[in-house]
């Protein structure tokens, strides 16, 4: 046997490049470019083209990780997205760590800098090893068992101990540096993995002019043929590598189809929808700067086609986790795909003929295989046929009883299977610095469950595959138990390869009673075969139970390695045959997606929409704080120089009380309603009575819901017979038309009526005080301001500075007022030639926070302040608004419930403090009688609170039990310091004759 | 007193490459029966499709399907009073709605081969030529804000877009086509 393993002396003249234990040729690594990597400070080198996991084995590094629990030394045992052990950290600066990667799917790239986790202070020597020695104190469960005295203890001591223990790796603390793209996309075939079953369905599809999406995972398409030797398969007369070549060409000029690598389908949603996280840059060494770091593809598709393939079930017997120890397929892919040697001599442990390929593949590399150990009574495949040829020594109806060797595996235990199934009593002890492990294969059936699929159990497989579909999808190739590759490639495909069976075993292996050394089912949540016979023996019956007890399959690998065989185990322990015990649920992600892509590019100025006024710009110039309603910046209010808030708001009130104030109120809602059946409309729309409101008049509406209570309020202006302006509030407005489209739509259809938004075709600049009419009278033409031509509450059209004007005679603070509304894009000129005649008359702009205040001064409500989703406008005080003679009205029926009419209900009324300096605070409870603490059932609650500079006081509204009948009362707002006396007023507190209304 | 009636602020936007503002436009929204909408289409020289979500078009108007009862019509400024009039005319007397929301929203154009892939960045919709002709037009979202989006050509869409969205549009936009050449 010729060896062809590249030897050299360390600290020899020449280096290595890639490591030193790479086969002579062949393989997909470029021999050519070395790239230099770090793995917990020390320097290797790699191949381009290799994964973390193939360059560390190159080195010789088996040993990766520590594990979860126990923190036993661990190595790397798969090649693919199942690796449960190796997980790393790669760091490329301060905000760009991640951890928790697996080092099998993680691209070397030059310069590649990884840590190892779990570990302290060094990876070969871990103090949290200790935990291995105390497993016996702390089994499966023990944290619902311990940790139980002194209960104060739990939160002080317990509690931060385990969760500085749980959880692997570190987050970065800094913000995410990189962007992250999202892609909406259609297609009539969606191909998940690339693999030759893959292939073979997007060519067909493809040749037949469907647009094709095909995903895989990994770097490079081609699956399993990436893993095999280039002359095992022919494919259409060709080398499998050669076929893929040309396929791939076929694929790529096809402007139907779209390649996507890097990319893996981690969720099946509903119709068909799945999503994709592509990985753009994670695989560069320095970052394009215009390049997103992942993109996520939402994809909806025709069809889905699943040809995920199959992922390598691992065997369970004690010590099956040291390093060295390593699934077979996996040691074959590191042997022709990455032209890696894993090891030096292998010992093999199989329950299928899979495994024989590859000792076949490790042989013809120069590996050593000591013996291959077949748990089955005998074997006469051809591959078997073929490894005994090559004078492969094989070992029938055997078992491994237990292994040895600290940091890497020196040596396994071989015993014979006895009569009883169980493991004989004589064992010989084989050397070995690589352990290869198959128990047969596991079809990668997860988005095909999260498809709501059926799942149905294979005997001979001993593995689910793919029932009755829920969707339109269909599994191909492996990921349908399908492994021989003439029939899953189809019949368009001319295909010779060797075909090894389907085989399969789950649960332990045959041991000897009695055995103590633990032997693993999960990895990566160190949970034994103890650990789910203890669950059973505690009466766990229910496989969803026995997860969540023991953590089985719950990292964050899911279980891809250990459910089968946690299910063997339980199945076995229960006496119940597997398909009865249940399976878990597939949930998405398939593979860890980070929070980044989830979020796309909905973060900083994109996390929403910032809308602002026509006047946003005016403002922001002069320095407002401005607040956000729904998504609307608004001006809150204007700080002078030294300005506090309650200084700018006091002196921005008493503007608006003595000269006048300019405010922009272009937020509001506002709905055009139009047609002839208009008013019956409104009628039924809203309380108020409408059919007698003459053109050019307005009106307060008040809008309530189907229960009867108030959902919405504002001005309605009747601009013409069969034309309504419609204001709601700011926050209001889209629920306020789809509420009015909804019942013109379903349930008036008898009404000519329509509806359109014109929230945004009008700036409204609202200029209010006793100077209002002076400022206006230099600048509107065709209206007569006078009080007598437009009174409070109307509405007429005219001109503003040669601009077309919709002027309201409206009122929010209690002052004489006007609402200039001009087409949006006149909005800023408008302002700004008002704001300049105004200042004569001392025109002050002014925010949200003083108009809430003039408006509590003057009672008026707030709906969603002062109202909240339980007040009747009896409630509120504007019972007033009720039509009473209206044959109906939305939410009239409601209201007369008795209980809607109780006089017990908590009604609207002004609170006085005593004390006139104290301003109460918003939601504080009010108590009947004094020194109430709590619990005690309050009678109301405070809703407004403000400081008024022109009552020199301060006020509040409130909602009180029976409140307009406790008028002069003193009730006690309850507050962790003790009471503040109140007296119940009207909520009125300012002019309350409407004398300055109606100037 | 001043005449600002030639003083028009558009809300500012985020520019990028694949991104051009299109100038003030006049708008209406017709609501009403077809039979309606058909007569005042035929008063200002469109002939609406028979189908949803399509536009009719006869320079420099155009009607766009927003719903069964609803057509959103475009036109210049300039050419906006005698549009309102010739409208206003034809429906005297018929039960409708005519809105003008000129100012309610403002136009961008996306162009080049990769609009569609930029749009689909933020817009769930099919947008390949087959499922998206050219002339279709539809309500849908872009990220976080509605939009109207009507194809004009095969490589180039018009989106109409409430103007305290239109900052945040493009600059979804801009992001959405970083990367992407025209």
């Amino acid at each position: 046997m010729s060896r062809r393993i590249r030897k050299l002396r360390a600290g020899s003249g020449s280096i290595a490049t890639g490591g030193q234990l790479r086969t002579l040729s062949g393989a997909r690594v470029d021999r050519s470019r070395a790239l230099n990597f770090s793995f917990d400070g020390r320097s290797y080198t790699g191949l381009q083209g290799d994964t973390l996991a193939s360059a560390l084995l190159a080195n010789g590094v088996h040993l990766t990780g520590r594990s979860f629990k126990y923190h036993r030394p661990r190595g790397i045992l798969c090649a693919g997205a199942e690796e449960p052990n190796a997980l790393v950290g790669i760091r490329r600066d301060a905000a760009r760590y991640v951890p928790n990667l697996r080092a099998t799917q993680v691209e070397l790239y030059e310069g590649l800098c990884a840590e190892s986790q779990n570990r302290w202070p060094s990876l070969a020597f871990d103090v949290g090893a200790v935990n291995d020695a105390l497993a016996p104190l702390i089994p499966a469960g023990f944290y619902y068992k311990t940790f139980m005295w002194p209960r104060r203890a739990w939160k002080s001591l317990y509690e931060p101990r385990i969760r500085a223990t749980a959880g692997l790796g570190r987050a970065p603390r800094q913000p995410d540096p990189d962007r992250y793209d999202n892609r909406f996309a259609h297609c009539d075939v969606l191909v998940v993995g690339g693999g030759p079953a893959g292939l073979a369905a997007a060519l067909q599809a493809a040749r037949a002019g469907a647009r094709v999406i095909v995903c895989d995972e990994q770097p490079e398409l081609g699956g399993s043929l990436l893993s095999d030797r280039p002359d095992s398969v022919l494919i259409d007369g060709m080398q499998g590598s050669e076929w893929l070549l040309q396929a791939l060409r076929e694929l790529a000029c096809n402007s139907q189809v779209t390649l996507l690598v890097r990319t893996t389908a981690f969720g099946y949603f509903p119709h068909n929808l799945l999503a994709l996280n592509e990985r753009l840059t994670e695989h560069l060494a320095s970052l394009p700067p215009q390049l997103a770091r992942e993109r996520t593809w939402q994809v909806r598709a025709r069809e889905v086609v699943l040809a995920s393939g199959a992922i390598e079930r691992p065997l369970v017997f004690p010590g099956n986790d040291r390093p060295g120890v390593m699934l077979a397929g996996a040691a074959r892919t590191y042997v022709n795909r990455y032209g890696v040697l894993p090891g030096k001599r292998a010992v093999i442990v199989t329950a299928n003929d899979e495994a024989y390929r590859a000792a076949l593949d490790l042989h013809a590399a120069g590996v050593e295989i000591v013996r291959i150990v077949d748990v089955r009574k005998s074997t006469g495949s051809a591959l078997a046929e073929a490894a005994r040829k090559v004078g492969l020594p094989v070992q029938t109806h055997s078992t491994i009883v237990g292994t040895s060797g600290r940091l890497r595996v020196t040596a396994a235990e071989i015993a014979s299977i006895d009569a009883h199934g169980a493991a004989s009593g004589g064992s010989d002890t084989v050397g070995c610095d690589l352990l290869l492990i198959s128990g047969g294969q596991t079809p990668t059936v997860h988005l095909f469950s999260q498809s709501r699929g059926k799942l149905a159990w294979d005997e001979e497989l001993q593995a689910f595959v793919p029932g009755a579909p829920a969707e339109r999808v269909r599994a191909v190739g492996a990921c349908n138990g399908d492994f021989d590759l003439p029939s899953v490639m189809g019949e368009g495909h001319d295909v010779v390869a060797t075909g090894a069976g389907r085989m399969g075993y789950v649960g332990a292996l045959p041991q000897r009673p009695g055995s103590q050394d633990k032997a693993f089912v999960d990895w990566q949540h160190d949970v034994t075969v103890k650990d789910l016979a203890l669950a059973t023996r505690e009466g766990f019956q229910s496989i969803e139970h026995i997860k969540r007890y023991t953590t089985t399959g719950m990292a964050t690998d899911q279980g891809k390695t250990s459910n089968l065989n946690a299910l063997g185990v339980v199945s076995r322990q229960l006496g119940k045959p597997l398909p009865q015990v249940g399976l878990t649920t597939f949930r998405m992600p398939y593979t860890p997606v980070t929070f980044g892509s989830f979020a796309g590019l909905q973060r900083g100025d994109l996390f929403d929409p910032q809308r602002t006024t026509p006047m946003h710009s005016w403002a922001a110039s002069r320095a407002a704080v401005f607040e956000d309603i729904g998504l609307w910046k608004r001006a809150r209010y204007f700080p002078c120089e030294g300005e506090d808030m309650h200084a700018a708001v006091a002196r921005e009130c008493r503007a608006v009380r003595t000269a006048c104030g300019i405010f922009d109120a272009s937020t509001l809602g506002k709905i055009e309603v139009v047609g002839k059946d208009a008013a019956t409309f409104m009628e039924r729309m809203y309380v108020n009575a409408w059919s007698k409101l003459a053109v050019g008049r307005c009106k307060y509406g008040v809008l309530l819901r189907d229960d009867g209570f108030v959902y919405d309020d504002g001005v309605v202006a009747r601009l013409a017979a069969d034309r309504f302006h419609v204001t709601t509030t700011t926050g209001g407005a889209a629920r306020v038309l789809a509420l009015m489209e909804d019942y013109v739509q379903t349930e008036w259809g008898d009404l000519d009526v329509w509806l359109t938004s014109t929230t945004e075709q009008w700036a409204v600049i609202a200029i209010q005080g006793p100077n209002a009419r002076q400022v206006l009278q230099g600048l509107v033409a065709d209206i007569d301001l006078s009080a007598a031509a437009l009174p409070h509450m109307s509405v007429a059209r005219g001109r503003i500075c040669n601009v077309p004007l919709l002027l309201f005679r409206v009122s929010f603070t209690g002052e004489l007022g006007f609402e200039v509304n001009v087409p949006a894009d006149y909005g800023l000129s408008v302002w700004e030639a008002i704001y300049a005649a105004g200042r004569s008359h001392g025109m002050t702009e002014y925010g949200t926070e003083a108009m809430h205040v003039l408006r509590a001064e003057k009672g008026y409500i707030i709906v969603g302040q002062d109202t909240d989703g339980t007040v009747t406008p009896d409630d509120a005080g504007l019972s007033w608004a009720i039509g009473k003679s209206k044959a109906d009205f939305l939410g009239k029926r409601s209201l007369l419930r008795p209980a809607m009419s109780a006089p017990q209900r908590k009604q609207l009324v002004g609170l006085t403090t005593i004390d006139p300096q104290v301003v109460l605070e918003e939601g504080a409870q009010l108590a009947g009688e004094a020194a109430l603490r709590p619990p005690f059932r309050p009678i109301g609650h405070v809703t407004s609170a403000y400081r008024s500079a022109v009552l020199e006081r301060s006020i509040a509204l409130g909602l009180v039990c029976g409140g307009r009948a406790r008028l002069g009362q003193v009730l006690y707002v309850s507050m962790p310091d003790g009471d503040i006396p109140v007296q119940v007023t009207s909520p009125v507190f300012y002019d309350p004759q409407g004398e300055r209304l109606n100037a | 007193m001043p005449d600002l009636s030639h003083s028009r602020n558009a809300p500012a936007l985020v520019p990028s490459a694949l991104l051009r503002t299109l100038p003030p436009a006049s708008r209406f929204v017709l609501r009403s029966s077809r039979a309606v909408m058909d007569a005042a289409a035929a008063a200002i020289g469109l002939s609406l499709p028979a189908i949803a979500c399509r536009s009719a078009q006869a320079d420099p108007r155009a009607a766009l399907w927003l719903g069964p009862d609803e057509q959103l019509l475009l036109s210049t400024v300039a050419d906006g009073p005698a549009l309102a009039t010739l409208l206003e005319v034809a429906l005297a007397g018929m039960p409708h709605s005519l809105v003008d929301v000129s100012h309610r929203q403002i136009a961008l154009e996306l162009h080049g081969t990769q609009a569609p892939v930029a749009l689909n960045v933020g817009c769930p919709l099919d947008l390949d030529i087959a499922a998206f002709p050219v002339g279709m037009c539809t309500r849908t979202i872009l990220g976080k804000a509605d939009v109207v989006l009507w194809r004009t050509a095969a490589e180039r869409f018009h989106l109409e877009v409430w103007r305290s969205f239109a900052q945040y549009t493009s600059a979804f936009l801009a992001q959405a086509s970083l990367g992407l050449a025209g």
